[in-house]
């Protein structure tokens, strides 16, 4: 999992069928220290993290359809966790 | 999953079985703000749907090919879906939202 903060919301209309419905969140990717690397990455939010939020993002593709629960699903990116400190 | 812009089409003579009538697009990676970073890559496109100039988000390694049916193809990059918009926190520097829809605003199908 990585530590991220979510930067801004993506709409989309046409997409992958398992896709639906699915909000997506983009976000910051954090450094250990919580600062920004200048990479982002677009993932799905399944716990409904809010903007300018300190997320945990998974990132492995098997673990992620586990959490949405679509078995064929092309997603590796999942919002997992909202982060209250990081102490 | 990441940004990307679609900036050309390949039309491939003799393909893998299964992959027969998928579109190979040339696909730019951006970065948050929509600028070009890193070198362009073919991208199967399982929706069909996105045409050169359009703004796509892709995914890589295997999920790509879960985005085609038959899955089991050799496909590395794809395009999960296309991008109608994209809405960055105003605390984040850059604000685009679009006039008529205010952050808070689920948007229906997103």
């Amino acid at each position: 999992m990585i530590l991220a903060r979510v930067a801004g919301r993506i709409t989309s209309t046409i997409h992958h069928p398992d896709m639906k419905g699915r909000k997506l969140l983009l976000l910051d990717k954090l450094d250990a220290m919580g600062q920004a690397t200048g990479a982002h990455v677009i993932a799905v939010d399944a716990i409904g993290a809010g903007a300018g939020e300190t997320v945990i993002m998974l990132d492995e593709g098997n673990g992620a359809r586990q959490i949405l629960g679509v078995s064929d699903m092309p997603v590796r990116s999942v919002i997992v966790g909202i982060v209250d400190d990081l102490g | 999953m990441f940004l990307g812009k679609v900036i050309g089409r390949l039309v491939p003579a003799v393909v893998y079985p299964g992959m027969e009538g998928v579109p190979l697009l040339w696909v730019q990676p951006l970065d948050k703000n929509q600028s070009a970073e890193g070198r362009p890559f073919v991208c199967a496109d399982g929706t069909r749907m996105a045409g050169p100039g359009e703004l796509i988000y892709w995914e890589a390694s295997r999920e790509a090919a879960l985005t085609l049916e038959p899955s089991y193809v050799p496909v590395d990059h794809a395009v999960v879906g296309l991008v109608d918009d994209v809405m960055i926190d105003p605390q984040n520097g850059l604000s685009n939202a679009t006039p008529n829809d205010s952050p808070d605003n689920s948007g229906g199908d997103s």
